[in-house]
């Protein structure tokens, strides 16, 4: 009896987390004619990729299509991965090799630099935009998201840094190995596994912002995904069909990415407060 | 530099060969440089301009590329802010809906963490799977589908509202026939749903932080407790509680930073930024400098104080977060 009363309760917890994610991708599979019936269909019956098509082979707004946001959100997502994937793993190797003077006033202003406020920042941030001359383009994307991106990468990596067992390093040098060599040789490799998880952190990051693109980017051809989607769904008459197929491709590489590295978000956010 | 010969020799000793040479190692400050400038130039700085910018009167990009004169204006800023009542309703409605979705969102979370914890291997795996999906939706699309259930023709709401028998809707809501019905256009209805939307977006994180808490917990001691005849209430309050007492320390802070500057959500649901009935703070500091005429001062100010809000809370955090670290 009660074993049941839990799995009932499992059933309903699993059903209100996933329902939204499922009626996308259902609705974004109906024809028109049944995603606007009176009574809604639980599942596709008349399942099409007519949505699909529609947005993939016509233009959200004219001269631009779908694809072109895609790329646009990827080329953004990908420039940030890697110059944040660089930038972190130098400091991770700094903070997790070395005991220096500032070390423990780093790992404080590192923390504390995550907590702010990114939405405080639009204003000054369209600033230094502006004077950069780089209103307008994606650069100033690709630049915003490194430094959202870079304290939670530091942050993360510099566990998988420390997880490396020094005495391969320490082998390395007394063979003669200089250190750009056991760097590249030996840690770069061992570490690189703890570098894709944070890579995708970072993609994420850049892949999923809104606001900052909606600021700084004016030309409709530039916009990132997300914003053309909120162009795109603004208007009055909302074609759902063509809405949930737009959303079904802009989520799933991101779940399928989220799934691989989920558990180290935990670990990364509660730092230290879980153990085990 | 020459901070930097204080170094203790004892670290120095313990290094590699390569190490030895050198008395002060310069390596590990040029491998942090790089992140020094991007945190430096794309966070500190930034933060030190919008505090900066607050105190200018600037409605004109022009004034921002620096082709024209920033006028000082003191605390002008704040205090047109401070005194417009407007700004305590938006002050109001943030707090007001940070604490129910920080609320909310603990209790919903931490119920499904304990539920998880105590469901069989499959049927946990199953649900841990499904509450994933809701964590890993962007923001952006997750409010897409939920604005798409609660559509005001289409809408599964709308129709399960109209499925109701119509007495029984008449005698509770006043009315038989929902479509049309705008689901967003009070105040109190939109937050309300904005608050399902983000209670669904953050209580996996919340589930999954409390079952890997629980699961940290030697299980003896709740059989123990069980054995001696107390109720899972007990248990939770007894046992469970103060034994994750840091790990909900955290999680209550970093949820109230999260809620208290919900701006995607809250731009989606609302289209945009014509709706002043709605506003937050973050989406009202974007408004004020962005929607045309731009006041970026205005803006400025009371991006300052939501920051000044979330430093407060912040502070908690570190200080839970270093504690922690001591211990362990």
């Amino acid at each position: 009896m009660k074993r049941v009363a839990l799995n009932g309760a499992g059933l309903l917890v699993a059903l209100f987390a996933a329902f939204p994610v499922y009626w996308m991708i259902a609705t974004s599979l109906k024809p028109s004619r049944d995603i606007f019936s009176a009574t809604p269909q639980p599942v596709p019956t008349h399942p099409t990729l007519e949505h699909y098509r529609e947005i993939l082979t016509g233009n959200l707004i004219p001269g631009v299509s779908f694809a072109d946001f895609f790329l646009n959100s990827a080329l953004v997502a990908v420039a940030t991965v890697v110059l944040s994937g660089l930038v972190a793993l130098l400091a991770a190797t700094a903070v997790a090799r070395f005991r220096f003077r500032l070390r423990t006033s780093f790992l404080i202003m590192l923390l504390v630099v995550q907590m702010i406020p990114l939405e405080a920042l639009v204003i000054p941030l369209f600033l230094m935009i502006q004077r950069l001359g780089l209103y307008n383009t994606l650069p100033s994307l690709i630049l915003t998201y490194l430094g959202f991106s870079l304290p939670f990468a530091v942050w993360m990596l510099r566990g998988f840094v420390a997880a490396v067992p020094k005495e391969l390093e320490e082998a390395a040098a007394i063979d003669g190995a200089s250190r750009a060599q056991t760097f590249r040789r030996i840690l770069f490799p061992l570490v690189a596994p703890g570098l894709v998880a944070t890579s995708i952190f970072s993609f994420i990051t850049a892949w999923n912002e809104l606001i900052f693109a909606l600021t700084f980017i004016n030309d409709q051809d530039r916009y990132t995904l997300p914003v053309a989607m909120t162009f795109f769904f603004g208007r009055d008459d909302t074609a759902w069909g063509p809405v949930m197929a737009a959303s079904t491709l802009f989520t799933l590489p991101v779940i399928v990415f989220f799934l691989l590295v989920q558990r180290r978000m935990v670990s990364g956010l509660v730092a230290g407060a879980v153990k085990g | 530099m020459t901070t930097l010969t204080d170094a203790p020799e004892t670290s120095a000793a313990r290094e590699t060969p390569a190490r030895r040479r050198r008395p002060v190692d310069r390596l590990p400050y040029l491998l942090l440089l790089p992140c020094l400038v991007v945190i430096g130039g794309l966070l500190l700085w930034p933060l030190g301009q919008v505090v900066a910018m607050s105190f200018h009167r600037l409605n004109n990009v022009r004034q921002l590329r620096g082709d024209r004169e920033w006028p000082w204006v003191g605390l002008d800023n704040y205090t047109q802010i401070l005194g417009d009542p407007f700004f305590l309703t938006v002050l109001r409605n943030t707090v007001l809906f940070a604490v129910a979705n920080v609320v909310l969102t603990m209790i919903l979370g931490t119920l499904v963490g304990l539920l998880l914890h105590r469901l069989g291997r499959k049927m946990a795996t199953f649900v841990a799977s499904c509450v994933m999906l809701a964590w890993a939706t962007p923001a952006l699309t997750g409010t897409i589908v939920w604005k798409w259930i609660f559509d005001d023709t289409s809408g599964l709401v709308t129709w399960l509202f109209n499925v109701l028998p119509d007495g029984l809707s008449q005698a509770l809501f006043g009315r038989s026939d929902w479509t049309g019905y705008g689901w967003f256009n009070s105040p109190l209805l939109f937050f309300s749903i904005l608050t399902l939307v983000v209670v669904w977006h953050s209580f996996p994180f919340i589930a999954v932080s409390v079952l890997a808490g629980l699961k940290s917990v030697p299980s003896e001691l709740h059989e123990a407790a069980r054995v001696d005849g107390a109720g899972p209430w007990r248990v939770f309050w007894r046992i469970t509680f103060p034994l994750l007492r840091p790990v909900f320390g955290i999680l209550i802070v970093l949820s109230t930073i999260w809620d208290f500057k919900v701006f995607t959500q809250q731009f989606v649901l609302a289209g945009g930024t014509q709706d002043r009935s709605t506003f937050m703070l973050s989406i009202y500091s974007y408004a004020e400098a962005f929607s045309p005429p731009p006041k970026y001062g205005l803006g400025a100010a009371i991006a300052v104080i939501l920051t000044v809000i979330l430093l407060v809370v912040t502070g908690l955090y570190v200080r839970m977060v270093l504690k922690q670290e001591d211990e362990s």
